[in-house]
């Protein structure tokens, strides 16, 4: 057992865990904080996505000792004094979800991508968010989500001719 | 999805790691972005006793200019180096890859030295590091040694690292003023690349005066392009003559074959990848 | 307590909820993390399963050593199907398709011969899941490899005399069913033969032979299961699309009464007819509950899923086709190899006989004749994947259409033009015995061409030619239809399918008005709340707001068929549709009463009862308060307003459209890149313009994944090659494009919402325009195919074979094995080199 201690979603927390816990473990495990989810084995889906020290990271990749001393954000602590972040408003506004799973670490990539690229062309957004996998938008409307959190015009949903 | 339990340090001293290393030996693995480690463990791959995370030595991070290179310690993440202006002048090339290399998070973790120690063949990296001639240096009980990137890569995920040993900086000679492309060719962009060409090329006066091309995927390590650099120096800077020199990216390799290409594909798409990277280090557009 | 006072002036009326782009209720919990994935659960003293899986696809289980094991740390036990008696209940397959089939029994654990790579053998039990994962590393199983079907065509062809491996050697073939249609014998059209042997004589006929290559369904959210024995029931929380189904199939396999049992689906992140499956994993959780007496979670990883939960496609389809010099289709005969893997799944038999129906799409073919085989390997089995055999339906004929246009000389569009329905001749009895209710293909073309710029293209696509241009340009088209909402319980039956097609829903009209409403479809990302919600505010005329949607626990929807094949809004919409109406008549006489009025004289609109010819009124909510006070109410009246209908359709429906494709291959490396995509589908009335358009573009992106990147591969031992996400290609947000979209209205005319499915439209129709557009950029290179996916490699090479088409490398049967084979490759656990 290791002992930890770290800021989570603004909470400072402290436990002893198993060296091979993966931050993702911790979050959910020992956190309960199930809104970051797991979807994939090898670091490709990006559905754990949290930020560490405010670089976007893939929380199953990491593990939980790494992470001690460290600040973490999770989807749920994107939200502040009960107003959803403009990134979490856009994917509902812009219909960039459909099941969800694959949201939490799609919202908090692109939370990162704004931060250092604020007006992004459609091309660096694509890019931007690949080591993110999701299997039910086709990812126009994801694409669309983040056009309208960076405050770029976006073409209306039903015909984008 | 779970590693295998395994017991933990992590060191903040050079001496320290080198002491743990030598203490837990073969029973050891060096923990440094852990962007590949980690899913081989949690894939169970591999069940080291003992992991030595790299990541609280801060001597180990960090990007400099030293004389007529670029250093850049081993642990310094991918898209510190992705993003750093002394990298982009002086060795445009670790830019251009860095940018293709896995996806944002990835280089958030992942790090310069760890994922060219990994040694992948199919690491975007590992291209670059040849057409540059990139040294490294190497931390032992008997202190530091430089080794060349021509010996640096020994097979498959295999190094010159010793067993005790651990990677500290990797020196870049400068390449300023030099053009650079990654012409990297996937299926997905999530993907390792199927081949990959690394081109720098210095044109003065219309004629190629130096080139560094380095393949990636198309052999056990990565390989460096001699043929293609002989036959382009001196050369006029042209479409003809980046693509006779293509012609010899073959030379040396030994591509695999497997679900996403041939060998036979893959020496094909050397030659069409070199002369494209070329053309586009030499500014010529897409070739 | 009687609200008729309060509503005599009546209420501002509401704007109309169907077309409306609302925002989806269901977000809120899903961009917030406040979600309720099953894997969330938690309970009490709750028990982690880890599964030992045969790396073998077929081997004999001589024996098992658990001893180390079980002597782990919190190890609670480790178990075999010889430790679980019949209480584990069996896999059922509920669509047996002929009275004849081969089908073998299928036990949730192997007991002595696992019969795929992936099988589960044993079963560890424990307190935590990673002491799970470490002791089942120590389970040691003997096995004595045996020869393994695993060539569809090799399979097919195998029998116990001819030494041809057997993926159940007991059974002595690897044959299952064997279903055939035939318009001249079902009286719905000719005879296929004779219109072959007259297009020999004088027109043209084609024979080609398409793959279906083998795809993983690929849901984001791993499978996951929790069964919590304690209490009067046995409660299972699970991410499956068919909670309904599961809890029948539970019940009629482990002699558990129905009612004892409660399945959840909670939030489920994605389905695609991947989760539509009764699965050994959830049987396992379920018995180990209740033989511990305590909660028991299984959570699969990725690597698990991808070799364990059913595969789909997976097809040889070998086809002919008969026209005239002029391109009129005089017939079509289909001949399929269907590849069932290991087991028959739940409705894995039928998924070819789903297609079967749909080889006319929407061309008026005098004689068609469909014959499938469906055989069993040594593999993943297969089941339905988003489009279910309409897909594959839809690709052989499209990709035909392509092929005889080319082969007369005219545009595709022309040549189907010249074949297709016309909007006159609605409604129309095809040769495949369904009646298309409505349609507009010209409609839906037109459109679609001037939305692409289909003139300027085929320019461009000229010059480019002219030009000898590196990259050239291809135009593919998909004029698709299919048969959606499944389905009506007597054509089921007639299908010997094991269940009916119908929908079941509630309305809870409460104490305060609000309006809960029960549907048995069960949402996993279509946004069921948001949709019946518009529905039933237009219906009641009760603020979008008001409206409650409740669905996906049985205990909740005590009746329910849940959802796929494009059925809930078109089945279960129009249960909820009727239930409202019911509410609305059962609302009435109370209305009357209230107002001192004749029921006659009373009209109901925008949610409130009103006396005609005056300004008296009572609103619906109003009286739903009355009847929870119910101290006024008729003579005779219960005091309750709520209703329910279960509706059974009379028919599918049939969305169409026509969908544009433009890809760019570079005809150096053979990569073919995106350049635009324009669908103009026709799906009825649109309840959710903007869900409309989110599951369009995802089918979208899954039909051009078959089309570009996805394939299961199994090496020469049976193992699957692609089982990570780092070689099972999904594409990115870098590998798609933005695309345009729009609609042409025929409305159904089989529910009274007028809506079709939109579900599986996307796939089903991009497959084809995608490849008929990789080929059309090559015709001038001599190639007129391509197998799926159209790899850079197979693209290459067909350019490099020339005009050889079916014998393209990568296009032609024997090379597709040699093509996918894999040896000494390195063997990569993550996508993202660090």
């Amino acid at each position: 057992m290791t002992r930890i201690n770290l800021v989570v979603d603004g909470m400072r927390v402290a436990d002893d865990i198993e060296p091979r816990m993966l931050l993702v473990q911790y979050l959910r495990e020992k956190l309960g904080k199930t809104g970051t989810v797991v979807g994939c084995d090898t670091s490709n889906c990006g559905a754990c996505t949290v930020h560490l020290d405010g670089r976007s990271v893939k929380s199953c990749n990491v593990l939980a000792v790494q992470a001690d001393g460290s600040e973490v954000t999770t989807i749920e602590g994107l939200a502040q004094n009960g107003q959803l972040h403009p990134v979490q408003e856009a994917f509902r506004e812009c219909h960039g979800l459909q099941c969800g799973f694959c949201t939490p670490g799609m919202i908090m990539q692109s939370v990162d991508l704004l931060k250092d690229n604020p007006k992004p062309t459609e091309e660096e957004i694509r890019l931007g968010i690949e080591g993110n996998l999701c299997r039910c938008t086709g990812y126009h409307n994801i694409v669309r989500a983040v056009q309208h959190a960076s405050g770029q015009p976006v073409a209306p949903n039903e015909v984008t001719a | 999805m779970i590693p295998a339990p395994f017991d933990y340090v992590a060191p903040t001293s050079l001496d320290e790691a080198l002491a743990a290393l030598r203490e837990h030996g073969d029973e050891a693995k060096i923990l440094a972005g852990g962007q590949s480690l980690l899913p081989v463990l949690r894939m169970r791959l591999n069940a080291p006793e003992w992991i030595i995370d790299l990541g609280r030595i801060d001597s180990l991070r960090g990007i400099r200019e030293e004389g007529d290179a670029i250093v850049i310690g081993a642990m310094t993440p991918h898209s510190v180096v992705g993003n750093d202006p002394l990298v982009a002048q002086h060795a445009g090339l670790i830019s251009a890859a860095v940018e293709r290399l896995a996806d944002v998070q990835v280089r958030h973790r992942g790090t310069f030295g760890g994922a060219l120690a990994h040694a992948d063949p199919a690491g975007d990296l590992g291209g670059p590091a040849r057409a540059l001639g990139a040294v490294f240096v190497i931390a032992g009980a008997g202190g530091m040694r430089q080794v060349d990137a021509d010996d640096f890569f020994v097979d498959l995920f295999e190094t010159a690292i010793g067993e005790d040993e651990i990677l500290v900086e990797v020196r870049i000679p400068k390449h300023t003023g030099w053009g650079s492309r990654y012409e990297k060719f996937v299926r997905v962009e999530h993907q390792w690349p199927i081949c990959a060409v690394a081109a720098t090329v210095r044109v003065e006066g219309g004629t190629v005066t130096g080139a560094g091309v380095g393949l990636t995927n198309m052999g056990s390590t990565p390989i460096r392009a001699r043929g293609v650099e002989e036959a382009l120096v001196g050369q006029p800077a042209s479409a003809e003559s980046f693509a006779a020199a293509a012609g010899r990216a073959v030379e040396g390799t030994n591509p695999p074959t497997d679900l996403n290409g041939s060998a036979e594909y893959r020496l094909h798409l050397a030659q069409v990848l070199t002369r494209r990277a070329l053309a586009a280090a030499a500014g010529l557009g897409e070739g | 307590m009687t609200a008729v006072e309060e509503s005599a002036s009546p209420a501002p009326a509401l704007e109309k909820e169907i077309g409306r782009d609302r925002r989806r209720k269901e977000d809120a919990r899903l961009i917030t993390g406040r979600t309720r994935w099953t894997d969330n659960i938690t309970l009490p003293g709750m028990l982690h399963l880890a599964m030992v899986r045969s790396p073998f696809a077929h081997a004999r289980i001589t024996g098992i050593d658990a001893t180390a094991a079980k002597q782990a740390t919190g190890i609670v036990d480790v178990v075999t199907a010889a430790d679980l008696d019949e209480s584990l209940g069996v896999c059922i397959n509920a669509w047996p398709i002929t009275p004849e089939q081969v089908t073998p029994g299928h036990a949730p654990i192997a007991s002595d011969r696992a019969a795929f790579a992936g099988e589960i053998v044993a079963v560890v039990v424990a307190r935590t899941a990673a002491e799970a994962r470490d002791a089942a590393e120590l389970v040691e199983v003997d096995y004595d490899e045996l020869p393994a079907a695993l060539d569809l065509k090799e399979a097919a062809a195998a029998t116990a005399e001819n030494g041809g491996a057997l993926a159940h050697p007991d059974l002595g073939t690897n044959k299952s069913a064997y279903w055939v249609f035939d318009s001249g014998q079902a009286g719905t059209g000719g005879d296929v033969e004779q219109a072959i042997a007259a297009a020999r004589t004088d027109g043209i006929v084609l024979e080609r032979e398409y793959r279906q290559q083998r795809l993983i369904p690929a849901f984001m959210e791993p499978r996951s299961t929790v069964v919590d024995p304690t209490g009067e029931q046995i409660t299972m929380w699970s991410a499956t699309q068919i909670p309904h189904i599961l809890r029948f199939a539970l019940a009629a396999t482990t002699g558990v009464p129905e009612s004892k049992i409660r399945v959840i689906a909670p939030d489920v992140g994605g389905g695609f007819g991947g989760k539509l499956q009764q699965t050994p994993e959830e049987m396992i959780v379920f018995a180990l509950a209740r033989r511990l007496g305590k909660p028991v979670k299984y959570t699969e990883t990725r690597s698990e899923s991808l070799m364990s939960a059913h595969h789909g496609r997976d097809q040889w389809q070998k086809l002919t086709l008969a026209a005239g010099r002029d391109g009129r289709v005089t017939g079509l005969k289909v001949e399929l190899l269907a590849d069932l893997g290991a087991y028959v799944a739940i409705v894995g038999g039928g998924v070819p006989v789903l297609g079967a129906f749909m080889f006319n799409a929407i061309y008026k073919f005098p004689a068609y004749h469909f014959a499938c085989q469906t055989v069993l390997t040594n593999k993943t089995w297969t089941d339905a994947y988003r489009g279910a055999g309409r897909p594959e339906a839809t690709f052989a004929i499209e990709r035909l259409m392509d092929e005889l246009a080319a082969e007369v000389g005219v545009d595709p569009l022309e040549i189907r033009q010249r074949n297709w329905i016309t909007h006159e001749e609605f409604p129309f009895t095809t040769v495949a015995g369904l009646e298309y209710d409505s349609g507009n293909y010209e409609a839906a073309t037109a459109r679609a061409k001037e939305m692409f710029g289909y003139d300027e293209l085929r320019a461009e696509q000229q010059r480019r030619r002219e030009s000898g241009d590196k990259v050239q340009l291809g135009i593919g088209v998909s004029t698709f239809t299919e048969m959606c909402g499944l389905a009506p319980s007597r054509v089921l039956g007639s299908l010997d399918y094991g269940a009916g097609g119908w929908e079941h829903a509630s309305i809870r009209m409460l104490a305060t008005g609000k309006v809960e409403v029960v549907t048995g479809a069960s949402a996993h990302g279509q946004g069921h709340e948001t949709a019946f919600s518009q529905i039933v505010a237009d219906r009641l005329g009760v603020p979008f707001e008001d409206v409650e949607v409740l669905h996906g626990d049985t205990q909740i929807a005590h009746k329910g068929l849940d959802t796929y094949g494009s059925r809930s809004l078109v089945v279960g919409g129009e249960a909820v549709v009727r239930a409202a109406d019911k509410v609305i008549e059962k609302a009435r006489p109370l209305a009357a009463h209230l107002l001192e009025a004749s029921v006659e004289d009373l009209e109901f609109k925008d949610g409130r009862f009103g006396v005609r010819g005056t300004d008296a009124g009572v609103a619906l909510q109003d009286l739903a308060t009355a009847t929870f006070a119910a101290h006024n109410l008729p003579d005779g009246m219960e005091p309750s307003i709520d209703a329910e209908a279960t509706f059974d359709p009379v028919n599918f429906n049939y969305p169409h459209g026509t969908h544009l494709c433009a890809v760019e291959v570079d005809t150096e490396t053979g990569k073919v890149t995106m350049r635009s995509y324009v669908a103009c589908d026709d799906i009825g009335v649109v309840i959710n313009p903007l869900i409309v358009a989110g599951q369009v573009h995802g089918g979208l992106v899954q039909g051009i994944a078959q089309a570009l990147f996805e394939e299961a591969v199994h090496d020469e031992g049976g193992t699957l090659v692609t089982g990570s996400f780092v070689d099972y290609l999904l594409p990115t947000a870098a590998d798609t494009i933005s695309f345009q979209i729009d609609h042409t209205t025929s409305p159904a005319t089989t529910n009274s919402l007028g809506a079709k499915g939109v579900g599986e439209a996307g796939t089903i129709a991009s497959t084809p325009a995608v490849v008929n557009a990789v080929v059309d950029a090559l015709r001038p290179y001599g190639v007129h195919d391509v197998a799926m996916p159209c790899t850079p490699e197979r693209v290459w090479r067909a350019i490099q074979g020339g005009g050889a088409g079916g014998e393209t490398p990568g296009a032609a049967a024997p090379h597709f094995d040699e093509s996918t084979g894999m040896s000494g490759t390195v063997d990569r656990t993550t996508g993202a080199d660090q």
